[in-house]
């Protein structure tokens, strides 16, 4: 399917030379810029945002890595230059809010920047989602998922790291859609095996890959659709649904892009 | 006083000393580790506290063990007021000296004792029963072969033979009081140790007073040496436990610290008024290591983390590079640290302050292929009763690794390179960033 939507999409630069400033900045993130199938869940989260006008920025070629997989691999040296680099350019622009799709970023960004001298109200895009549901600005309205079974993965730097585990439900339930737990979920949730910084790396020698074993929840609950919210996850579960032969049965979307398609942006 | 009186003063004396040298020598050894001041947010500490030491609200997250361990932390804490009484008889040659002051009291609270230890004893049996007939998974990792197995049966098995003995010693005593024997005053209530009356029924009183002061001595003194048990056992964690969900990380799970040295440093290179041919100024004390090599390396924190931990493979059994055949186990972490720490402790006693082994947390206990098979998922943290963090461990030795060594998997270095170059972990160019808004 081929997506012909023309995106209006503003940097930071551009509203400054216009001397504007926007709701908030778009946190675009290394997978949500490069990777080939994560640049879909940005370009959903922007379909949304541009169909109930929310005024929002990119940093476009001004953004560069949070610096979190640095971090977690060790460097903290790099993740810093990292963070110090991106802290200037966000105070720069003198950024307030900030939204992303990467429970990664959000958490970098959120727990990891204030003491470098970058504070800033950070969301997760189901967080803010969920509040332009509730502020009445967006409307969700399921289209083809309504009465579909829908399995939420969660992602453990927005659940366990960030205490997160309702914007991303509400979500599914506004779809209409029924809502089925995988057996080791919230709290509980397995790891989809890609944080940490194991996402550039094989896995160590083991009996089973960790995504092959989260496969085993997914199995047994049996959703037509696993939902996620983190482009890393995005990879692991594909990769898993491939493995398994069920590409077919099981759909792997990112929450935006169920909200966006069922909204028939 | 009489003999046994001084007996008993000489030997609760000795268990006490004894008992303060080894706590003074695990608070000095925990002291080993870096300083980190944690004294902010204190009603939020003690609250914290309150619900998942006191409380217990992590244990029942696994009802069945949750439930059944609550029991006998429950029989630990109460019975220990009856341990107050036995002391007092056992130093002034009293019998059951709370009775009189009590009165109806005393009938109850030692009926809640004996229902107690009756439920303990139920609890430490099916306990017993799952470490050595269940083939329960998480008791079977490599980490828990011999020593811990061998451990954790020991202070089971203690609990058994020391309610036991509670139980007998209060079936001999109201059969004697019944008999009006003389120093037996009649006093409490013993709604299961008078089920034992038929065993020892037909005994003559003499016969009787022997088994009732043998139980009597053998609890007492069971106790005092399972008190000094406690240091060399994970069983240290019914002291530790509390303190240690004190002192844990209020902050979001999600957020790491950021190192102190390094923000200095990387602070300098930002600062445009700094000159980059200015000689560097001379530090004042040692550099710091960057990461941890050693326990030494480690926050007290995590070394208080090692000390409280019983070993129960909650943070294993929810690992998820545990769960898929990876070397990692979070619990073996915690192990590890904690009998290097002894070991360097040992140390200190046998060669003094400064004597170094050659040896090391990271490379002699803690092999490489573990701290890189983590995804720092958080799992461990979450699932551990007593809030220790294993992540926090696994992250300072990465740090430790990266920074100090230049040892780190291939794959990896490439990812750093990448993102020092152009500010993404893929070899992409920063000016193609924003290329997806035209891309269909």
């Amino acid at each position: 399917m081929s997506d012909t939507t023309t995106l209006k999409v503003n940097t930071m630069a551009d509203l400054m030379a216009k001397g504007e400033k926007p709701e908030i900045l778009f946190w675009v993130g290394c997978a949500g810029s490069f990777d080939d199938r994560a640049k879909k869940i940005t370009r959903s989260l922007v379909k949304i945002l541009n169909s109930i006008d929310v005024n929002f920025a990119i940093l476009g070629t001004e953004e560069s890595c949070t610096g979190d997989p640095a971090k977690r691999a060790g460097n903290e040296f790099l993740f810093q230059m990292q963070a110090m680099t991106n802290i200037q350019v966000l105070n720069g622009y003198e950024v307030k809010k900030i939204v992303t799709t990467c429970p990664h970023c959000f958490n970098t960004l959120k727990n990891e920047y204030p003491s470098l001298g970058g504070e800033y109200d950070v969301m997760h895009h189901s967080q803010f989602l969920q509040q332009l549901l509730q502020e009445g600005r967006l409307k969700i309205e399921g289209g083809s998922f309504q009465g579909k079974k829908i399995s939420f993965h969660d992602p453990c730097y927005l659940g366990r790291g960030n205490g997160e585990y309702e914007a991303p439900r509400k979500l599914i339930e506004e779809l209409d859609a029924d809502l089925v737990e995988l057996k080791r979920c919230k709290t509980k949730g397995l790891c989809c095996g890609a944080g940490g910084a194991q996402m550039f790396k094989e896995a160590e020698k083991g009996t089973k890959e960790i995504n092959i074993e989260r496969m085993d929840d997914v199995e047994e609950a049996k959703p037509d659709i696993v939902a996620v919210g983190c482009p890393f996850c995005m990879t692991m579960m594909t990769d898993g649904v491939k493995n398994k032969e069920k590409e077919d049965s099981i759909k792997v979307y990112d929450l935006a892009e169920l909200i966006a398609e069922g909204n028939s942006l | 006083m009489g003999l046994s009186n001084l007996l008993f003063i000489l030997i609760f004396l000795a268990c006490v000393v004894w008992f303060t040298i080894n706590v003074r020598k695990i608070r000095r050894n925990i002291l080993l580790g870096k300083e980190v001041v944690i004294n902010d947010r204190k009603p939020e500490r003690w609250k914290k506290m309150f619900m998942i030491a006191i409380g217990q609200s992590k244990m029942v997250k696994k009802p069945v063990s949750g439930i059944l361990h609550i029991l006998v932390y429950l029989g630990f804490v109460i019975i220990n007021i009856e341990v107050l009484e036995i002391i007092i008889d056992g130093i002034a040659g009293t019998h059951r000296i709370f009775a009189s002051p009590l009165g109806s009291v005393y009938d109850f609270l030692i009926g809640s004792f004996e229902i107690l230890a009756l439920l303990v004893l139920v609890a430490v049996i099916i306990f017993l029963i799952r470490r050595n007939l269940l083939n329960i998974k998480r008791f079977g990792f490599r980490e828990m072969l011999g020593w811990p197995k061998t451990d954790a049966n020991i202070i089971l098995i203690v609990e058994v033979l020391l309610m036991t003995a509670f139980l007998s010693m209060n079936a001999t005593d109201q059969i004697l009081q019944a008999r009006g024997e003389a120093h037996y005053v009649e006093a409490g209530m013993y709604p299961i140790s008078s089920f034992l009356i038929p065993f020892f029924e037909s005994y003559s009183s003499s016969s009787l007073i022997a088994i009732e002061r043998g139980m009597w001595w053998f609890h007492i003194v069971g106790i005092l040496l399972f008190l000094n048990y406690l240091p060399y056992s994970k069983h240290f964690h019914i002291i530790l436990a509390f303190p240690n969900v004190y002192y844990s990380k209020l902050e979001q799970k999600g957020a790491f610290d950021n190192m102190e040295s390094v923000r200095k440093e990387v602070e300098m290179m930002f600062d445009p008024a700094a000159d980059p041919y200015a000689a560097p100024v001379e530090p004042a004390s040692e550099p710091e290591r960057f990461g941890a090599k050693d326990v030494q390396d480690l926050s007290w924190k995590s070394l208080m983390d090692a000390y409280s931990c019983t070993e129960c493979g909650r943070c294993t059994q929810q690992c998820p590079a545990s769960q898929t055949g990876k070397l990692l186990s979070p619990r073996k972490i915690m192990m590890d640290t904690r009998d290097r720490l002894e070991e360097v402790g040992k140390n200190i006693d046998k060669h003094g302050k400064d004597y170094s082994d050659g040896k090391s947390l990271l490379g002699d206990y803690i092999q490489e292929e573990e701290l890189w098979a983590c995804t720092t998922c958080n799992a461990c943290v979450e699932a551990c009763p007593v809030s220790i963090n294993p992540l926090s461990i696994i992250m300072e030795m990465r740090r430790s690794l990266v920074m100090e060594d230049s040892k780190i998997p291939q794959e990896l270095t490439g990812m750093l390179t990448n993102m020092e170059n152009n500010g993404a972990p893929w070899q992409f160019s920063p000016t193609d960033r924003a290329n997806w808004v035209n891309e269909s």
